[in-house]
């Protein structure tokens, strides 16, 4: 029974490391624009599908991957560019169509380019599982948890020790202020659907081996990404990360000890549960109301 | 003269059945449209009236059309009692989620209502035994009205529009009565509502209840007409989709959501052909809409034809005056 729990853990901290990284790329675009992109979960998908279009061309796995981020990265952009900065100063319901709207139109592109089956990235060092006192452990789990212990890091220093990260932070908390000093703030919230973009695009590639990607792939995930930014406070860029791994753990264990039909149904119960009664999050800032 | 719109609306859809009899675009896309019209409609309610955005609207609309599934197929209850059952379910639910859901706002609003909406529908999937799981249920029989077995498709048509055009009219008296007035404060800012004594809590909750009800009324019709019911009916595309109606159309406005509803039916009905597609069309069509005509289509265009004719009107009043002027110079 020990054994068993453990090893729900070990798969929940997995999947919990991706919807992290996943919250962290949601994060990062709302502390910058206020916006809550829900095309975040394509992303992710299109960094994974684009990875394995790329393999499947020829080039070697290091390459593909270091080019569908970047693709990924660029999508980000675009859709920066020429959705986001149109409408600027819509209301928030707007803002959310539109991004609902871009992520249809993503997986409408994925669906033609790559079909709708699923497909499958090799992993990175092998299938041969690791004993680990009694669980056993995909070497791809140990990439997911390094690649985001990784690139958790490099966010927070990026936000916390750079003059860009700071500068991007400062657009989130008053975007005319921050103009005022210098800050050019239509770049940074283009740098901002990049970077979060190429985070999901990691993230997605990462986890491909395991979960396999297809065009609609990214919705589940998007979703569950949300969740941890809401989990763990939203613009609280590592309450995210904690929220993912949460969320994870609380989605093995449920599957693993009452039923793994339910485990989406599982983890959106506790995500209300935590709407009702904590809404800033469970690690997030009191925030006084604006009139 | 404050429901003209109505009467020519119903004039149209009684009219088109008789103009083109046994036309498949009247009585298989029509009753299609029709039910998306009464979901759209209730869903602007809440949304464009009230400014409350609902991504799991389409859970209402299950609940609504597994209750006439379950209980006429299992328990053999006849077809309006189990609407009335639906209605009981939905509004019950509605009533007790309103609270805790609708003191959220913006993100956080649009995040519980799609939590809610995904755990009713892995309910629908994983409760095989109720619901037959994701195979979904069969066998529903025709609605029965007072001896009369609706059964044809153009039987289905009347049925249909006469429940829309109820819809419709209720629609637009609740817009006009006090507690329209109140939903539209509650819009404007919800903190100027409550200083004018407006129980924003309660007209949310009222709302909320309302628009859930139109969603289990039609999905019981659904049940019916399609004598089968599935989870893929329901799932968070469909409830994406009833939003894109109301926000095709234009929000706060009834005919808006009808017509964007007929709208993105017709669509839906001519991209068959360009199935690949279909997504892409959507998806860009919500982003064009959303970024030029934030005010949708219909309420869009209607806006534009009433300044175009106040700038012809004008005009004719400047040349008219002018020639006045002249006469008088003379």
């Amino acid at each position: 029974m020990l054994e068993q729990i453990f090893q729900f853990l070990v798969a929940g901290i997995t999947v919990g490391s991706i919807y992290a990284l996943v919250g962290l790329g949601f994060a990062l675009i709302y502390n910058a624009s206020d916006v809550v992109n829900f095309a975040q979960g394509e992303f992710v998908m299109l960094g994974a599908m684009t990875a394995i279009a790329l393999l499947g061309a020829g080039l070697p796995l290091a390459l593909a991957a270091i080019a569908a981020t970047l693709l990924t990265a660029l999508t980000g952009l675009l859709l920066e560019r020429c959705a986001i900065e149109p409408a600027h100063g819509a209301s928030v319901v707007t803002t959310i169509i539109i991004t609902i709207g871009a992520a249809i139109f993503l997986r409408g592109v994925a669906s033609l380019l790559w079909g709708k089956n699923s497909l499958p990235l090799p992993a990175f060092s092998g299938n041969e599982p690791i004993n680990l006192g009694g669980a056993t452990l995909l070497p791809q789990s140990l990439w997911v948890l390094g690649g985001t212990v990784l690139l958790v890091g490099l966010t927070r220093a990026f936000l916390n020790r750079t003059l860009l990260g700071k500068a991007l932070l400062a657009c989130s908390f008053n975007p005319a202020a921050a103009q005022l000093v210098g800050i050019n703030v239509k770049v940074m919230l283009r740098l901002a659907y990049g970077l979060s973009a190429g985070l999901g695009a990691i993230a997605g590639i990462l986890a491909a081996p395991i979960t396999f990607s297809s065009y609609e792939a990214g919705i589940m995930l998007g979703l569950k990404g949300f969740s941890a930014a809401i989990v763990g406070g939203i613009g609280n860029p590592m309450g995210a990360v904690a929220g993912g791994l949460l969320l994870g753990i609380l989605e093995a264990l449920g599957a693993g000890l009452i039923s793994s039909g339910y485990k989406d149904a599982i983890a959106f119960v506790f995500v209300l549960m935590v709407l009702f009664f904590e809404p800033t999050g469970l690690f997030g800032h009191k925030v006084a109301e604006r009139v | 003269m404050r429901l003209a719109g109505f009467f020519v609306f119903a004039v149209a859809v009684i009219l088109l059945p008789i103009l083109f009899p046994d036309d498949y675009f009247v009585t298989v896309v029509g009753i299609a449209a029709g039910l998306h019209v009464i979901l759209a409609v209730g869903l602007n309610l809440l949304m464009g009236y009230a400014g409350q955005i609902s991504l799991g609207h389409a859970a209402f609309f299950g609940m609504g059309g597994y209750a006439s599934a379950i209980l006429t197929t299992r328990f053999d209850w006849p077809g309006w009692l189990a609407l009335l059952a639906g209605l009981l379910v939905a509004g019950t639910i509605a009533w007790l989620l309103a609270r805790p859901i609708l003191r959220l706002r913006g993100h956080y609003l649009a995040m519980a209502t799609l939590g809610f909406g995904i755990i009713i529908h892995v309910v629908m999937v994983q409760a095989t035994e109720w619901t037959g799981g994701p195979d979904g249920l069969g066998g529903i029989p025709p609605l029965n009205l007072l001896g009369w077995t609706v059964d044809s498709d153009q039987q289905w048509y009347w049925v249909i529009a006469a429940a829309m055009l109820l819809i419709i009219w209720l629609s637009l008296n609740i817009v006009d009565s006090r507690i329209g007035r109140a939903l539209r404060a509650v819009r404007g800012s919800e903190l100027a509502a409550q200083m004018i004594g407006i129980d924003t809590a309660r007209t949310k909750t009222q709302v909320f209840v309302v628009s859930a009800l139109f969603a289990a009324f039609a999905g019981s019709l659904f049940a019916h007409q399609q004598a089968f019911v599935s989870p893929d009916s329901f799932s968070l595309m469909i409830s994406v989709e009833l939003v894109t109606m109301v926000v095709l159309g234009g929000m706060a406005s009834t005919f808006g959501a009808a017509c964007g509803a007929i709208a993105l039916t017709l669509l839906h009905e001519g991209l068959v052909v360009f199935e690949d597609y279909e997504m892409i069309i959507h998806g860009g069509l919500l982003m064009a809409v959303m970024i030029f005509l934030p005010q949708g289509l219909f309420v869009g265009l209607t806006q534009g034809v009433q300044r175009l004719w106040m700038l012809i009107s004008s005009r004719r009043n400047a040349k008219a005056c002018q020639a006045e002027v002249n006469t008088h110079a003379l």
